[in-house]
């Protein structure tokens, strides 16, 4: 397991200093700049995908509810245009959300037997908040999808 | 614990991908919630690794962290090249797996 999947929150000083050097560097997209007080780490996390690329908005369909009854389970679906070639498909979709305890929801990693990138899962949302889609071709490009939710009972228990 | 159901076409086109579709009961206790009696923290406990394979070529590798609902549901697909055994394998925090397997069958 790689340290970016820890679940431990960062050193909020840290992970700040990281966030204005990342800015400075121009790495992070403008949308991130605004992620301000109670930011879980999702800039950092988005970041650490895009690696000083940056995302497409289109070519990704990102399919969440507008308003969730229940953050318990709050179905989404994620899809790439394109049908896989040996060699040009769809490394990894990875979905975080902003305002839960950690950044991290689910991360798939496709082949090319994978056919084509189309997946849906049901996932915990603890309030409204922005969950962010973003997919990554085996030729670097990046897609990102922003979805806003609004929950009306939260999940993540507590 | 129920076993995991899994879902696939009853036969294929080679090379034409299909949708297949996994669903396990698991609490995936997310390590956020507190007993209501102690008010202790209960510990994570989740499945945090799903793999399928198709005759032992990788179709897909997950990673699940705490915010996936319980009893997880994946929808994705696969292409087959012929007719083979799908194997799935899901991991949880304690090194245990639950497995399920699917024969898919390709029609000419």
């Amino acid at each position: 397991m790689k340290a970016d999947f820890d679940h431990q929150p960062a050193d909020p000083s840290r992970r700040v200093l990281l966030e204005r050097a990342l800015l400075a560097a121009g790495l992070l997209v403008p949308v991130w700049a605004l992620a301000g007080e109670g930011d879980n780490g999702t800039a950092a996390a988005v970041a650490k995908v895009l690696h000083g690329r940056a995302p497409l908005a289109s070519g990704l369909k990102f399919t969440t509810p507008a308003i969730a009854e229940n953050g318990n389970t709050v179905p989404v679906g994620i899809e790439v245009e394109g049908i896989f070639s040996a060699a040009s498909y769809v490394k990894a979709i990875h979905v975080f959300a902003e305002a839960n305890p950690a950044p991290e929801v689910i991360s798939f990693q496709f082949t090319p037997a994978s056919g084509r990138a189309k997946v849906a899962t049901r996932i915990r949302l603890a309030k409204t908040q922005r969950v962010v889609a973003l997919a990554e071709w085996s030729d670097g490009r990046l897609l990102q999808a922003i979805n806003e939710v609004k929950v009306t009972i939260g999940g993540c228990g507590g | 614990m129920d076993k995991p159901r899994v879902k696939v076409p009853l036969n294929v086109r080679k090379g034409e991908p299909f949708e297949v579709k996994a669903l396990v009961s698991h609490k995936m206790e997310s390590g956020q919630r507190k007993d209501d009696k102690t008010g202790a923290r209960i510990p994570r406990k989740i499945l945090n690794r799903f793999l399928c394979t198709l005759d032992g070529v990788e179709i897909l590798r997950v990673t699940l962290h705490p915010a996936v609902s319980a009893n997880p549901y994946l929808s994705f697909y696969a292409t087959a090249g012929k007719s083979g055994e799908m194997k799935f394998v899901w991991t949880d925090d304690d090194g245990s797996t639950l497995e399920a397997s699917a024969h898919i069958e390709v029609k000419a």
